[in-house]
């Protein structure tokens, strides 16, 4: 049984439809890619899942859990985290108090400890800001924040919406070779990117999406070599 | 010697200001809506400790005690079955509309109960207060009580907001509510606490009021209510050290108008402070600046 499967899932704004009855599943320990263009549909299905949006029609099987019918603040202590587009940290807390939030659901204060030690392990550099109000910390650093946050809550499965958008190609490197090592640790990654290329190379598996609907779905190596991708969405 | 009595005064005034400023700037900064009945909550917990105390003729600290379950119950009430629905409405105006409402409907309510004569409220405050300095400066118990009150709510608001695992999910709730869905914070729950917090204090603010200004009516509420709007704007909406310090500046503000300009145009000056602040600093004193969203 997959991890996570869902079923021509639907969701519209109003009268537009977002989602097209879309259908795809994440495997324990995979990473999986979503690619395409900016609309088609992406940070949706990453909000449906975390019940930040209700969709028109269709399932989530999350474990044994339909997260259709789940509010959004049960999801997280189900094991699912979701790191937002643009970061959206509490801008006006500090570091470590945006790392006690993401740690919300969780209270057990020894485990508090030794996962806060394992985050900063991680992003070092958060240690050394933890009292810094994360405002004033740069996208690179907020985006490290973001993870760790969701991390914080010691997810089966975490959803990475945009986490290489308007940073800088280093840190870009950084923070992709930080997905690689968080899903080495057994947690399963569902990414959503228009870097399609960098997703691509780090994924097991990707689907492509253009306005609503999967057109493509495989392989990530064999899609990382498919022509009509590559004229697509690699610029090449 | 007198100018000092006049500033304890409005120090006084200004505390009770600033408790109910309190209750508008969290609801607004966590709940993002303007509770326009939140001076009617005043109100309904004076007439709560006026039935209590005056006509069953119980216990002060009972009356007490009970107008804040009552003024809690009422607060939690309200935001659920009239501001709930609103919520994720098209136009923002729907809830602020309802708001008003509601201030109509207790307001009609009260009239309706206890009448439009005007109750005579005696003091929850027993003590006479103190006479400093060769007799010259008498300071009134209830004055002393208000302020100390006052503090004493601000530094556990504060304790309560910067320690607590609630307080701390009221600013997540307050800055993004899809953020704090993502933790696992139940956002209804989080507002429903604010409203909670906010009405108990109205109800805390009222008691003071009446034992200060001892004359309840159906609108005893209503103007005290708008200043405290005013305050809050003033100190910067949704900031919890702004709502005191507005509170106490307005109350200065209004005492010391009185006595040295024009009794009929105090209120005339504190609305105008409202006007200047707006065109000279939107923000208010401790008001962030609004940043545009990237």
């Amino acid at each position: 049984m997959s991890l996570l499967d869902v079923k021509r899932l639907s969701v519209n704004y109003g009268v537009i439809k977002a989602l097209k009855g879309i259908s795809f599943h994440v495997e324990k320990g995979e990473i999986v890619a979503l690619i395409g263009a900016n609309g088609a549909g992406k940070t949706t299905i990453l909000h449906t899942l975390s019940g930040l949006i209700k969709p028109a029609d269709g399932q989530i099987m999350y474990n044994d859990t339909d997260l259709v019918h789940t509010p959004g603040h049960k999801i997280v202590s189900l094991g699912m985290a979701h790191v937002p587009e643009g970061r959206r940290v509490f801008a006006d807390m500090t570091v470590l108090q945006n790392l006690k939030m993401g740690a919300y659901t969780r209270n057990d204060a020894a485990e508090f400890q030794s996962t806060l030690e394992m985050v900063y392990k991680r992003f070092p550099r958060l240690e050394e800001r933890k009292n810094q109000l994360s405002g004033t910390l740069s996208g690179g650093e907020q985006q490290m924040l973001a993870m760790g946050r969701a991390l914080m809550s010691h997810p089966d499965i975490i959803l990475m919406d945009e986490p290489s958008m308007g940073l800088s190609p280093i840190f870009v490197n950084e923070i992709f070779s930080i997905i690689e090592d968080v899903n080495k640790d057994g947690v399963t990654v569902l990414l959503v990117e228009q870097n399609a290329k960098k997703a691509l190379t780090i994924a097991d598996r990707a689907y492509v999406l253009e306005t609503g609907s999967i057109v493509k779905e495989g392989i990530a190596d064999e899609l990382l070599s498919d022509e009509s991708i590559r004229k697509a969405y690699l610029g090449e | 010697m007198s100018f000092l009595t006049y500033l304890i005064n409005g120090l006084s005034l200004g505390s009770i200001y600033a408790i109910i400023a309190l209750g508008y700037t969290m609801v607004y900064g966590i709940a993002k809506m303007l509770n326009f009945a939140h001076g009617d909550f005043i109100m309904v917990g004076c007439y709560v400790i006026f039935t209590i105390c005056s006509t069953l003729s119980g216990n002060t600290f009972v009356g007490i005690i009970a107008a804040i379950i009552i003024c809690t119950l009422l607060g939690v009430t309200t935001e659920r079955i009239a501001y709930r629905p609103l919520r994720g409405a098209a136009s923002p105006l729907a809830v602020l509309i309802t708001a008003i409402g509601v201030s109509y409907f207790l307001e009609n309510l009260a009239l309706l109960i206890f009448g439009a004569d005007i109750k005579s409220f005696s003091s929850v405050v027993k003590w006479n207060g103190v006479t400093l300095g060769d007799g010259s400066l008498r300071i009134q118990g209830v004055t002393i009580v208000t302020i100390a009150v006052s503090i004493v709510i601000l530094i556990a608001l504060q304790l309560f907001i910067h320690k607590t695992k609630e307080g701390q999910a009221m600013l997540a709730v307050a800055e993004d509510r899809g953020a704090a869905t993502l933790m696992g914070i139940n956002v209804n729950k989080t507002i429903t606490l604010t409203f909670a917090i906010g009405s108990a204090l109205a109800a805390v603010a009222g008691a003071l009021l009446c034992s200060a200004y001892p004359s309840l009516s159906p609108y005893t509420g209503a103007m005290p209510g708008i200043k405290a709007f005013v305050a809050a704007v003033l100190g910067g909406i949704g900031s919890i050290p702004g709502a005191m310090i507005g509170g106490l500046v307005l109350g200065i503000i209004e005492i010391l108008s009185k006595t040295y300009i024009s009794s009929q145009l105090s209120d005339a000056i504190v609305f105008g402070i409202l006007v200047v602040v707006l065109l000279v600093k939107p923000t208010g004193i401790l008001g962030k600046k609004i940043q545009e969203k990237v």
